[in-house]
């Protein structure tokens, strides 16, 4: 079993953290990650960044550009997480735009994920229909778990596409919106939220977008798996650096202790 | 072989919507019903009506005598450069407008990089009272300040993208998150033969007007349909697609595609896509792009701000790789001099885009009876400040 799998299984409500790769530093990546895993978060998006990342707003999109201008490539995030496993445990996902992808070799990149110890990747802007036709094959031969995106507008009939070729959980984007661009969560979201609850699909939910501190955490959990947090952690890395990531964590965790 | 799309939105290889899952609705909802909207006998009266009486067309076919007989050739122009707003971009946003209201949306986005694009845009939003909001990279929005004047004085609103390179592929990021934001009263019209399907199909079906109009006229002038050849320049390739629409599947008629090779192919400020280009994803479809070995999206050169994209349209890319179309780059001294040559042997000012497709004569050389019909995309006035720079006039 993914270790994907395993982590949704467990009893509890699940805290993801998307940060972006290379970003402040270059080699702040592997650093991050273990930070994260020692201060309880459950799963990790590895943002791998993309000169024009369409579905992110304005804070990714700046961590990318950084991150770029850092120097980060997909050979270089390669060589950082080559020893991950040796010290984290947790399910790593990387996130990033196809074009990338596409131009290291699709299967080279499934191959070499599953080679680093890499769970599944979130690949926004391939399509449902164009993965199911042309690349699950390669994903499943990697023991790769791809996780699709479905909005408020997502209709009931693709829902359950996606949840038929979904074998990991579901990326429930919280709002018609951009990462970064919500603040709180109003009675739209909330009906949203309960109402694919109820639909009891064979994957389960996990929220993001809009997710930026302990109330927005507890509301989204309430209804789904669990909850991505992206933005607001890159903002605090901007402004306080990557030796706050334990207080960050703490006070988006302060009622489970 | 097809140079249409197909029925999942595809040129050959090239085409396909590769989009979030945010977008998917608003994609799809265009993919359902433009073929059907375009067909209906009321859209198709309102469209052309408003090309005629609006537009100005057709626009003229214009034998060019003394440039005929510089080049030992002949030479025809189509004049969209005389259309409303300077250029064949009004094509499509007045189809595009028409394609909205029947939609039910009652708010426009679009992405501009020279401003034309937006002007042309927030002139039909104007015309038929819609809030119009253009995304313009905030380097252009200060080197084409009297574009972005006109759109004010229009009624849109400017908003300038911060991000990225902050130009024509930043602003149409900006555009596309916009539309992500508002899924339900937005429609968003994309300048270009560019962008998820339907819109590389949708654009050049608007843009069509150009090459059934010029099947016509050359009847009048010629007694024949068939050009020898039809030239156009090509950014994402919108006056492209039109000019060669009717011509795709005609065998005798020979296309050429006229790239911007900016400061030269190899000088590393050029926009030569099917020369520097790789197939890629860029806003949305499958294409040739230019792009680092790494896959990022690289910025592209030229003096020609409506030719500095990184990509072209899929169909394009297909015609590219086919080897139905004839692809040549022009470098900006030899555009720039075509178009000071057009202005004193035809009194024509022409935008530098279209200088471009005019440059050819200096490379190519053309039998005595050939026939060839070059797309005058765009009329000079715009650029003014760059051809008084230029020459120190």
């Amino acid at each position: 079993m993914n270790r994907i799998q395993q982590k949704l299984q467990e009893n509890k409500k699940l805290l993801s953290i998307y940060f972006t790769a290379g970003y402040p530093n270059l080699d702040d990546t592997v650093s991050i990650i273990q930070d994260l895993e020692k201060n309880g978060v459950d799963m990790i998006e590895i943002g791998l960044p993309f000169s024009d990342p369409l579905a992110d707003g304005p804070t990714i999109q700046a961590s990318s550009t950084q991150a770029l201008k850092n120097c980060m490539t997909t050979e270089v995030l390669f060589n950082q997480l080559k020893d991950i496993r040796k010290t984290v445990q947790i399910p790593l996902i990387i996130m990033g735009y196809f074009n990338p992808m596409l131009q290291y070799g699709v299967e080279a990149f499934c191959e070499k994920c599953k080679e680093i110890g890499i769970d599944g990747l979130i690949i926004p802007d391939l399509p449902v229909d164009v993965y199911s036709e042309q690349y699950q094959s390669i994903f499943e031969k990697y023991g790769l778990i791809n996780v699709f995106l479905i909005t408020p507008q997502t209709s009931v009939e693709r829902i359950n596409f996606i949840d038929s070729i979904s074998n990991g959980f579901i990326y429930m984007v919280s709002s018609a919106s951009v990462t970064g661009s919500q603040s709180g969560f109003g009675t739209e979201q909330t009906d949203y939220f309960k109402r694919i609850a109820a639909m009891n699909l064979k994957n389960p939910q996990i929220i993001g977008f809009g997710i930026s501190d302990n109330k927005t955490f507890s509301q989204a959990t309430e209804y789904a798996k669990g909850a991505i947090i992206g933005s607001a952690f890159i903002k605090h890395l901007n402004s306080n650096g990557t030796r706050s990531i334990k207080s960050f964590l703490q006070s988006i965790l302060i009622d489970k202790k | 072989m097809s140079y249409n799309v197909n029925e999942k939105g595809y040129y050959g290889e090239f085409g396909g919507a590769y989009i979030p899952e945010m977008l998917y609705p608003n994609v799809e909802e265009l993919r359902q019903n433009y073929l059907k909207v375009m067909a209906e006998p009321s859209f198709k009266k309102e469209f052309n009506q408003l090309l005629k009486d609006y537009v100005g067309r057709p626009s003229p076919l214009y034998f060019a005598k003394r440039l005929s007989e510089t080049y030992n050739t002949k030479i025809y122009l189509k004049r969209e450069d005389l259309n409303h707003t300077g250029a064949h971009k009004i094509n499509n946003t007045i189809g595009q407008i028409l394609m909205a209201k029947r939609l039910g949306k009652n708010r426009i986005i679009a992405e501009t990089g020279a401003g034309q694009h937006g002007v042309a845009t927030a002139t039909v939003c104007a015309l038929m009272g819609l809030e119009c909001i253009v995304y313009m990279g905030e380097i252009d929005i200060a080197r084409q300040a009297p574009n972005v004047a006109r759109m004010k004085m229009l009624g849109a609103t400017v908003v300038p993208a911060l991000s990225g390179s902050r130009t024509l592929k930043d602003a149409t990021n900006e555009a596309i998150r916009d539309w992500i934001n508002n899924p339900v009263d937005t429609h968003y019209i994309i300048g270009s033969a560019i962008g998820p399907h339907p819109y590389p199909d949708m654009v050049t079906r608007f843009q069509s007007v150009i090459s059934e109009e010029i099947k016509w006229q050359l009847q009048e002038h010629e007694g024949r349909e068939n050009p020898d050849y039809v030239v156009a320049c090509i950014g994402g390739g919108s006056n492209a697609a039109g000019t060669y629409y009717h011509f795709l599947h005609e065998d005798d008629v020979n296309i050429i595609a006229v790239e911007a090779a900016g400061l030269g192919i190899d000088s590393g400020e050029s926009a030569a896509t099917s020369v520097l280009g790789k197939e890629g994803i860029i806003h949305g479809c499958k294409t040739l792009l230019m792009q680092t070995k790494d896959g990022q999206i690289t910025e592209p050169y030229s003096i020609s701000a409506g030719l500095d994209y990184p990509g072209v349209g899929p169909m394009h890319a297909h015609l590219a790789k086919t080897g139905r179309a004839e692809f040549m780059s022009i470098t900006d001294d030899d555009a720039m001099k075509a178009g000071l040559k057009l202005c004193q042997l035809e009194g024509i000012i022409p935008a530098i885009e279209s200088s471009h497709a005019l440059a050819i004569f200096e490379h190519k050389t053309f039998k005595p009876d050939d026939i060839i019909v070059v797309s005058l995309s765009g009329r000079g006035d715009k650029d003014l400040d760059t051809y008084i720079n230029y020459f120190k006039l």
